[in-house]
């Protein structure tokens, strides 16, 4: 009985962990295509967040620092995107193409030019600090790797996760400004003909949610590993999206979306770390697979924005 | 019937290809900017870059061969892309295609030539269904093709190292697989080249030696041919018609009878084999085995760069397969040559790729500047 | 007892010019308004009233003009500006957030909230409660726009002007979605609203309601300003014949119907729309060969979806459709067309009718495509389709007549031209018209009645569905009403009343 425990323990725990990068993307997700621009350059975002991240964090030796660096990191390219698609009427798409290019692109650049060429960046000397051990002491109010512990003991930047969509559920949809971003979304022409401005809300919303992904790749960077290397986000913003898809927009239901992706990377290290005599390349393409089946089950058609991807062009007025 | 066409200049200005051009344009320019404030010689790393593709024949060669699974991958994302639909999972689709092409490369034994026949039709027909399934799932379910292809590559990518793990086909240990049979090599002169007879013949040839150095192969000659087959496919049959007319109008295409979702469907498969032949000629031509793959290589990715930047053509990809085949040949010496991060490459490509996606934006430099020299 | 006030011009817009490019949407328009007024502005599609309109209201820049308000000249640069200076517009395609409720969109922009921007939706769903037990216009503040009905829309729409204060109201079209007695409502509302001060200006190409609401009217026609008119003094074809530049004739020539056999029949059709309710409800007609069958109803009854259900975009639930007594079960959009010889004309050319980025030629065989002569063995053959196109064009008056232009670039007649040739050619049984002249000016809309008119002649089947009323007496030899998905009542069109007809229309009966 303990040992199920301490293994369902173990289990939650690694899904909290690996679900928050996801989590912070996906919340990113949620906020631009609500103002109904399409950004499927999370990837780029997250990437070039996990580098900037690691590697102020490195050389301010402060994670938080750190942290929000790749924030802003994340936001720089949200900048380019919301640039190309809000003013120019740029295909939503191809712009977060060219920003998957240009994120990764930037950060390894960067990164062979402060780390002597090559495409990791050192250890991070202070990772993002646990909450819990660093009240209490460690192991004083948990027993270390009991059950308790290994579920709550995590770092901040889960509990700053679950808070985050917290604050966007209801930005969004109990105070002013989300209701006018969703109007943006849903029906960018009534926004306009009441005076909203609809280019300063998307603007806004791609920053946003760049510097959300900046901070999700952070999350992978200073938190689960203490580095950046060049395969340590690999598809995660493109998971986060179809969180985000298959949470319906919502923030909560992107919460859970992630959480069932987290969780299928927590079992695959789990079922890893209990020796099953799966193939670790089977293992690994669990997530993945999940992702479609459920995307395939449970996603209906209409529940996207109703603006979402479509060029609102004022020019020539 | 008198036809007024615009003058050559507006023509253009404002046709695609002046577009395209005045963006890859920026991209350079831009490129050099980055190297100038990380403390590099722009000009100096240019010239590494034109020396590195132009300076021996060997090397002109080799961006023939770099070039060739971009150009074939840029077909597949072009194709999809006339169809209305977004083929992010070329990547996965060469995987799959280079996994069967190195099976049937190696398991079966059949006469030169139709051995090869054989294994790029094989890794074509799995591709195809490998897209193909992306297609039946946004006909049938809705699922956008965007999500869905992207989640096929990492499982590609999974079950390609997986295959290289199997006793009857990796050699154990060395994360490769055995070599396919040499009758099913697509090497142009490979065996020659290596014999008595041919090194005494190159000794004589020093131009063909230096180019024969390379892994020159038959890849480039079916690339070509594909790309004009993609162009007849679309321009020239019904089916190019339909596929057209769904991906402009799903809507009208479907009020005038045209069965979308099959299209759709049809689409992906096609664009699928394409992606899939791309790794059967690396398989065939150039490595001749698949090796366990920390990530992935890229190539699906950057054929879709070739494809925007190709403007979504059969000879666009062809063009632009060739100038990122020599940017990223090239772009690979500037590292050991003065130490300049090849990335700049990606990050040239990425704002080709933004500025081609913002005509509005170059449109408003040309009459900027335009305004500005007149006065 | 008029409420005008003379003495106080509400809004003076002078010799307003507004380009785009080098096309001249508005030459040199005057308009004024004052208080009290109730101002119509009319003119064909195209003639350059909404553009005139959203300049008033800061959603267009003049290009030059002056703009005064209440004596006072102003640059209204935004919405925001028009709407402090007290003018508010209810747009034709409303501007609404299908998923916020009433409240939610009347207040959007102008948001009642407590501190730190949080939502006070309860104290605002007063405030519209209040507002509209004021003026009359009854809505439920908690209702979801997806869910109330047309009229309520406009009401919302309304609502959301008055909220904030509008003295000045521009009102786009008010009257394209509503039943003849809903129509009379607005009339009244526009009554009220005067009596309390406040002064209108409806937009509209419809002459007996200009003739029902207006005190003046001003004529505009290719964006230049033909005439201002105390509408008191003038007939309906006065302002007709301004309205074209040419007499007239609102009667569709034709010879009187000789309709064969039945062709068509719906028995008991069900058919549910996108949120599963029964758009279509129990649902029976017949159409004859040789005859124009009109379906006269307000939008929003099941037209669309029966006409999708008739074309086979959308599933039937239940009920059956025969072609020539032949049950026709689950059709797809090429059963319909190549097995049962049914052709329709969408009442969205640029949606279902057209693709806006082939050229004429593609267009036209786009449900033939894969027929000889146009393609043998999968291969298209270009040669047959130019000349099948250029002969179609002459044949059809397309303008201009070359097979190669993109059509995007065709005038709204001509892309309708080129929908009526491809549907006409072939002979089809049926024919289904669904707002064929939606958009169009009058010269188009002559056309298109007359093609429909000869296709009747020819022996043709015609099922023409449109909420303009007029066309629907007009063209049709027997007219049905439909009303939530159902017919409730069959006519011939000599026989037509428009008052019956228009009680029909809105559920009742007489």
């Amino acid at each position: 009985m303990e040992a199920i425990l301490k293994d369902l323990g173990f289990l939650i725990g690694t899904t909290l962990m690996y679900s928050t990068p996801l989590i912070f993307t996906s919340l990113g997700g949620v906020i631009t295509e609500r103002s109904g621009v399409v950004n499927i350059g999370l990837e780029g975002m997250m990437f070039f967040g996990a580098f900037v991240g690691a590697a102020a964090a490195y050389f301010t030796q402060d994670p938080w620092i750190g942290f929000f660096c790749a924030g802003l990191a994340g936001a720089l390219l949200g900048l380019i995107h919301a640039v190309a698609c809000v003013s120019f009427a740029a295909e939503q798409i191809v712009s977060g193409i060219a920003i998957n290019f240009l994120g990764p692109g930037i950060a390894l650049f960067l990164s062979r030019m402060l780390f002597d060429g090559a495409t990791q960046t050192l250890t991070v000397p202070n990772k993002i600090p646990l909450p819990l051990s660093f009240l209490f002491g460690e192991g004083k109010l948990f027993p270390s790797a009991g059950v308790m512990d290994l579920i709550f003991n995590r770092f901040a930047t889960v509990y700053l996760a679950f808070f985050l969509v917290w604050l966007v559920w209801f930005v969004l949809y109990k105070t002013k400004i989300g209701m006018r971003l969703q109007a943006v979304g849903e029906h960018p022409e009534a926004a306009d003909t009441l005076g909203i401005s609809v280019y300063r809300i998307r603007y806004s919303a791609v920053i946003m949610s760049g510097f959300f992904a900046g901070m999700g790749g952070a999350a992978m960077s200073i938190a689960v590993v203490s580095r950046f290397s060049n395969t340590l986000i690999s598809g995660h913003g493109f998971i986060a999206l179809a969180a985000m898809i298959f949470g319906k927009w919502r923030p909560q239901g992107a919460l859970l979306a992630c959480l069932l992706f987290g969780g299928a990377k927590g079992f695959e290290i789990f079922l890893g770390a209990k020796g099953v005599p799966i193939p670790s390349s089977i293992l690994a393409m669990l997530p993945y697979i999940l992702t479609i089946v459920i995307l395939v089950s449970f996603v209906g058609k209409t529940t996207a924005p109703a603006a979402i991807g479509k060029i609102f062009d004022k020019s020539g007025k | 019937m008198k036809l007024n066409f615009p003058n050559l200049k507006e023509q253009f200005l404002k046709g695609t290809l002046g577009l395209t051009l005045i963006s890859i344009a920026l991209g350079f320019i831009l490129g050099a900017l980055v190297l100038l404030v990380a403390g590099f010689n722009p000009l100096e790393a240019y010239w590494v870059i034109l020396k590195g593709i132009f300076s021996r024949p060997k090397y002109v060669s080799y961006v023939i061969i770099y070039a060739t699974p971009l150009i074939v991958t840029g077909l597949s994302v072009a194709f999809a892309m006339r169809t209305g639909l977004f083929n992010i999972g070329a990547e996965g689709q060469f995987i799959v295609g280079a996994i069967v092409a190195a099976a049937a490369g190696y398991f079966f034994k059949l006469p030169v030539g139709l051995h090869a026949a054989v294994a790029i039709l094989l890794a074509m027909t799995a591709a195809a269904c490998w897209g193909g399934l992306a297609g039946y799932i946004k006909a049938r379910f809705g699922v956008h093709e965007v999500i869905s292809t992207i989640m096929l590559n990492w499982i590609a990518l999974y079950l390609s190292n997986f295959v290289v793990t199997l006793e009857s086909f990796g050699r154990q240990g060395t994360g490769k697989t055995y070599a396919i049979q040499k009758t099913a090599y697509i090497d142009i002169l490979g065996h020659w080249k290596r014999s008595k007879a041919g090194i005494a013949f190159l000794r004589e040839h020093p131009v063909l030696w230096d180019v024969l150095k390379s892994p020159v192969n038959m890849g480039f000659i079916f690339a070509i041919l594909l790309a004009i087959l993609v162009w007849y496919i679309l321009n020239k049959t019904t089916l190019g018609y339909e596929l057209r007319a769904v991906g402009f109008n799903p809507d009208a295409a479907e009020a005038g009878g045209i069965n979308v979702k099959r299209s759709m469907v049809i689409s992906m498969a096609i664009s699928g084999a394409l992606g899939g032949a791309a790794g059967a000629f690396q398989v065939l031509g150039v490595s001749h085995r698949i090796a366990k793959l920390a990530a992935m290589e890229g190539y699906g990715f950057d054929g879709i760069a070739v494809s925007l930047i190709g403007n979504n053509s059969g000879a666009g990809s062809v063009f632009a397969g060739l100038l990122f085949g020599a940017l990223k040949y090239g772009g690979s010496k500037i590292q050991d040559a003065m130490q300049a991060p090849t990335e700049v490459i990606n990050i040239m490509v990425g704002t080709i790729i933004l500025f081609v996606a913002m005509p509005k934006l170059i449109r408003l430099i040309l009459t900027f500047k335009g305004r500005g020299g007149k006065s | 007892m008029t409420t005008i006030d003379f003495s106080c011009k509400a809004v003076e817009m002078i010799e307003i010019v507004k380009k785009f490019g080098d096309f001249t949407a508005n030459e040199q328009i005057s308009l004024t308004l004052h208080k009290g007024e109730v101002h119509a502005l009319l003119g064909e599609n195209g003639a350059g009233k909404t553009t005139l309109m959203n300049t008033l209201y800061g959603l267009y820049r003049p290009t030059s003009g002056t703009i005064r308000i209440n004596g006072e000249e102003v640059a209204i640069t935004d919405p925001n500006v028009a709407i402090r200076h007290g003018i508010g517009m209810v747009h034709q395609h409303f501007m609404l957030v299908n998923t916020f409720t009433v409240t939610e969109n009347i207040i959007l922009g102008n948001e009642t909230t407590r501190a730190l921007g949080v939502l006070d939706l309860k104290t605002a769903e007063q405030e519209v409660a209040e507002l509209s037990r004021r003026y009359g216009l009854t809505v439920d503040p908690r209702a979801r726009i997806e869910d109330i009905s047309v009229g309520s829309q406009q009401r919302v729409e309304i609502l959301k002007a008055l909220y904030r204060g509008a003295e000045i109201l521009i009102l786009d079209e008010p009257t394209a979605v509503l039943t003849p007695q809903e129509i009379r409502e607005l009339a009244s509302i526009i009554r009220n609203l005067t009596q309390e001060g406040k002064s209108i200006i409806i937009i509209t190409h419809k002459l007996h309601e200009i003739k029902q609401m207006a005190d003046f009217c001003t004529i505009i026609r290719r964006g230049k300003h033909i005439d201002t008119v105390e509408v008191a003094q003038v007939s309906e074809q006065d302002l007709a014949s301004m309205m074209v530049g040419r007499e007239v004739s609102f009667a569709v020539q034709k010879a009187p119907a000789q309709p064969g056999a039945t062709v068509l029949a719906l028995k008991d059709l069900v058919v549910e729309d996108n949120r599963g309710i029964h758009a279509v409800d129990g649902l029976n007609l017949e159409l004859r060969e040789g005859e124009i069958l009109g379906i006269a109803g307000v939008d929003g009854n099941g037209q669309s979806e029966l006409v999708e259900a008739l074309t086979g975009l959308r599933p039937v639930t239940s009920g059956a459709i025969e072609v020539q007594g032949r049950s026709v079960t689950h059709p797809t959009p090429h059963a319909i067309i190549n097995e049962h010889n049914i052709r329709t004309i969408h009442e969205d050319r640029q949606k279902r009718g057209l693709v806006m980025e082939f050229d004429i030629a593609e267009n036209l065989i786009l449900e033939t495509y894969f027929q000889e002569p146009y393609s043998r063995g999968g291969v298209l053959q270009k040669a047959s389709i130019y000349q099948a196109a250029e002969q179609k064009a002459q044949d059809f008056d397309i303008r201009p007549p070359n097979p190669l232009l993109e059509a995007k670039s065709l005038s709204g007649g001509n892309q309708q031209k080129v929908i009526i040739a491809r549907e006409v050619s072939n002979n089809p049984r049926v024919l289904i018209a669904s707002q064929p002249t939606r958009g169009l000016d009058v010269g188009a809309i002559e056309y298109v009645h007359s093609a429909l008119v000869e296709q009747r002649d020819n022996g043709r089947a015609v099922l023409l569905i449109s909420f303009e009323l007029d066309e629907v007496v007009n063209v049709s030899d027997r007219i049905a009403v439909i009303f939530e998905g159902r017919i409730v009542g069959t006519m011939d069109a000599r026989d037509a009343d428009e008052n019956e007809i228009g009680l029909m229309m809105a559920g009742g009966s007489s």
